[in-house]
């Protein structure tokens, strides 16, 4: 083993561990806000295929965790007893279907275009969630109650606060290591060329617009299995998670944390929510926190490029 | 050698060291030339010694990263290019770059809209311009892209020259052209020497350039290597050979 | 036959006529904030994320102005001033460091810029939608409804103000600077055109213009902080129907999805009437990619 992967498991094993020991000494609140904070960061996560990787800029996750979060609502309400595993089942399937449908659109075009087409295409999927009101609760959206987590024959148990939390710990955790060894693949190793040189990339051979597709598929199903979690842990599926700003506060996460580094979303997720409760708490809820945040965002891209975590992109990426 | 005890104390533009980089390629290793006011000097060499990218860099186009240039003994190593346009840095680049759905006239425009020049000054340049490449006069209105190779040429020399500047760097301006076109060029040269405006003039054209230039520069791999007075060689001469040759 | 002839019968003429007047008084105020849009891609390759939120300004810059002075015309020219001022702050401070960085980068940072002045909207002037009185409140006689005068004057003054666009780009010093600058920024540069300037200029204009469509949109509906996103959607989708940085293109795009917009409205909910122009963008795409209207520039 060379020394750095000695340090980078160690380093893993250690984060783990904080963060499988922190529900049982936090408060309720902030374990659940941890757990939501995974949640965003697993969003996140699946934008930086996008973005760090491919280096294509997704202004239209919202829709495919939108389109998760209400497949999760679709089988929680279908069946009962409440299943947890039809419930992953059904928002995969949404959101893949999302982001297939996107991807056969946005990725014909380059760059900028793409960014503004999944945007458009994002508020599609909005306005369709929003207006059809009898499948989708329109306005109101849908409420259903929290499976358990039971496997046939084998067990059923309730999820508590701390039981969920690991329960997402141990899909984000799952979802991370699958994409670093996309990431590490052959095929991402595709992706990053694309990114670098997208036309030398085509010259030499590769089918890019077949790559891009594929690319964006798996973004939407990470991104609709965050959906899935939001909505097992909320209980409730809203219009308002489908809306641009979710797809916004994706691309605030990526890029405040550090685009190409998997895990630097995850950090940016949590930096900015723990921005929004400190700032709510010491200037009070009507403190337009956004400002300073869009300050810190612009200031970021012109003199912090690489974001956070940035400065070790190159090591998390070996 | 005698052509260097000619140049007058204070160049027009003097370039000193320059290092030039495209990329990770290094492309100028310390080119010094100088030209004097009024003067026109040759910058001969093989395609891409670095004779286009020595233009660039005086013209701010390419960023070097060493060395320095100077107009009239002021440094303008960095300033951007429209600064040194106004300054009196007129350049025509080897594609002529033309804009080409703009008309001729606007063409022109480009450079003739400048503060402090007067109603009748205006005239005069466009008549000058009009009188010397009639072509141009009748085609005025016409988009600059319908034009042939050679009037684009014209256009280009002519956009310069709407700038009124001290020098003119030219680019491999007979590139592609006709003979008759050529001697035009070569007229041209003259008619702006004859005016005062100093020419760096990087050819292919050996005969052309010793005609028309009073000193030669010959450039190989990024540095100058010759330096004489046009008068003192002939086309046949080994340093040509050495350099130039096949 | 019985039932074709009933079709034509109910068929809702009038509507349609007084639909397709709606139509083209939403679109030239549409065209009006696409071709800002269009022009500042076109000249700096900037997809200006903020530009909804600048139309969104310029209507609250109005109502300031409107509820100080009680003089629309004046709030008109004001607000497309002080947002023009605004644009080229934003420019200088913003996209200028940006110049000759990856062209996705201005996207984030105009997008930056929207969540800053969207959120400051919602900050100063909170989240009650507001509106702006009408300046002309006269009306005339259309089929069996009072048409107000009002909606005929903003297609006009959108149009009179696309108009002017154009003429400024065809005639004059400037126009040559910016479609020099268009063409080949780096020749225009070496020609002495102060490029840098020139790219403020443009965005400045942009802005103003986006304010000035803001202000004429005010009486016609509601004004709220959010309002910039539809606008910016809606105008995104008519640049890219009409063919990126095609000025003509954008024009006859926003008019042609208006008027789709306002047919379906006879029939749908106006809510829903908006997958109108999301149906053009995906058949633009699937066929004519380089916008329907796309002609060479």
């Amino acid at each position: 083993m060379t020394r750095h992967t000695k340090i980078y498991w160690a380093g893993f094993a250690v984060v783990m561990a904080v963060l499988i020991v922190a529900p049982l000494v936090l408060p309720e609140f902030w374990r659940r806000f941890l757990t939501e904070v995974l949640i965003w960061g697993l969003l996140a996560m699946s934008s930086d295929l996008l973005i760090g990787y491919t280096g294509m800029i997704s202004f239209g996750h919202s829709a495919f965790f939108g389109l998760g979060m209400y497949g999760a609502a679709a089988a929680l309400l279908m069946f009962s007893p409440p299943n947890l595993w039809l419930a992953i089942g059904f928002g995969l399937v949404g959101a893949a279907g999302a982001a297939l449908f996107v991807a056969y659109f946005s990725t014909r075009l380059r760059d900028i275009y793409f960014a503004i087409t999944t945007l458009i295409f994002s508020q599609i999927f909005y306005v369709i969630i929003f207006t059809w009101t009898k499948v989708t609760g329109g306005e109101n959206g849908l409420i259903f109650t929290r499976p358990h987590f039971s496997i046939p024959y084998l067990f059923d148990i309730r999820f508590t606060s701390t039981t969920l939390h690991w329960f997402v710990l141990a899909v984000v955790t799952g979802s991370y290591l699958i994409l670093r060894r996309v990431t590490q693949s052959p095929f991402g190793m595709v992706l990053q060329s694309i990114r670098e040189n997208e036309t030398r990339t085509r010259a030499i051979g590769y089918p890019v617009q077949r790559y891009k597709i594929v690319s964006v598929m798996l973004s939407g199903i990470f991104a609709g299995l965050a959906g899935v979690l939001y909505a097992v842990q909320n209980e409730f599926a809203a219009p308002d998670f489908v809306y641009f700003v979710t797809s916004g506060d994706t691309v605030i996460f990526n890029v405040i944390g550090g685009i190409g580094t998997l895990v630097g979303p995850i950090v940016g997720a949590g930096f900015f929510q723990l921005l929004r409760e400190l700032m709510s708490r010491i200037f009070g809820d009507q403190f337009p926190y956004l400002i300073p945040v869009g300050f810190i965002f612009i200031a970021m891209i012109i003199f912090l490029q690489q974001g956070l975590l940035g400065f070790a992109r190159r090591w998390l990426n070996k | 050698m005698s052509a260097l005890a000619e140049i007058s104390p204070q160049p027009l533009v003097r370039v000193e060291d320059v290092h030039t980089y495209y990329g990770k390629s290094h492309i100028l290793h310390g080119v010094s030339l100088e030209v004097a006011p009024g003067e026109v000097v040759g910058l001969l060499g093989r395609n891409g010694v670095g004779k286009s990218t020595t233009l660039k860099t005086i013209m701010g186009l390419v960023p070097l990263s060493q060395g320095q240039v100077l107009l009239d003994g002021q440094k303008i190593t960095g300033l951007p290019s429209h600064k040194l346009a106004r300054l009196g840095i007129g350049y025509v680049p080897e594609d002529r770059r033309i804009f080409r759905l703009l008309t001729v006239m606007e063409n022109l425009r480009t450079g003739l809209d400048r503060q402090g020049v007067s109603e009748a000054q205006r005239q005069a340049l466009l008549d000058k311009v009009f009188t010397f490449f009639p072509v141009l006069g009748e085609r005025r209105n016409q988009a600059g892209g319908t034009l042939s190779g050679g009037e684009q040429q014209m256009l280009a020399i002519s956009r310069a020259m709407m700038l009124e500047p001290k020098i003119i760097l030219l680019d491999e301006p007979t590139e592609g052209l006709m003979p008759r076109m050529v001697s035009q060029i070569r007229q041209i040269i003259d008619v702006l020497h004859n005016e005062g405006v100093a020419i760096l003039l990087v050819e292919q054209n050996v005969p052309l350039t010793l005609a028309a230039c009073q000193r030669v520069y010959i450039m190989e791999k990024g540095a100058v290597r010759h330096h004489c007075a046009a008068s003192e060689i002939d086309v046949h001469d080994p340093v040509i050979k050495q350099y130039l040759g096949v | 036959m019985d039932a074709v002839v009933h079709f034509f019968q109910n068929f809702p003429y009038e509507l349609l006529l007084i639909q397709t007047i709606n139509g083209i008084v939403t679109g030239m105020i549409l065209a009006l904030v696409a071709s800002g849009l269009t022009l500042i891609f076109g000249i700096m390759d900037v997809v200006n994320f903020a530009h909804g939120e600048l139309f969104m300004l310029g209507a609250y810059v109005g109502i300031i102005v409107i509820s100080s002075t009680g003089n629309f015309w004046l709030a008109l020219v004001l607000s497309s001033l002080i947002v023009g001022i605004l644009g080229a702050a934003i420019q200088v401070t913003t996209l200028r460091p940006l110049l000759g960085r990856d062209p996705l980068n201005t996207i984030l940072a105009t997008f930056g810029v929207s969540l800053i002045l969207q959120n400051f909207a919602l900050w100063q002037f909170g989240p009650v939608s507001r509106k702006i009185d009408q300046p002309v409140t006269t009306h005339f006689q259309l089929f069996y409804l009072q048409y107000p005068w009002y909606r005929i004057l903003i297609a006009v003054l959108s149009a009179a103000m696309i108009g002017g666009l154009y003429a400024f780009l065809k005639y004059g010093k400037f126009g040559i600077w910016i479609r020099a600058t268009t063409q080949d920024r780096v020749m225009a540069q070496a020609m002495g055109i102060p490029v840098p300037l020139v790219h403020t200029g443009v965005f400045a204009l942009g802005a103003a213009m986006a304010a000035a469509s803001g202000v004429l949109f005010g009486p016609l509906g509601s004004i709220n902080h959010t309002m910039g996103l539809d606008w910016v959607l809606k105008a995104f989708i008519v640049v890219v129907v009409g063919g990126m940085g095609n000025l003509g293109g954008s024009i006859l795009a926003a008019i042609f999805i208006s008027l789709l917009e306002a047919y379906a409205s006879i029939w749908v909910d106006p809510s829903q009437a908006v997958i109108v122009s999301f149906v053009v963008l995906i058949l633009t795409l699937l066929f004519r990619p380089t916008g329907l209207f796309a002609t060479p520039k």
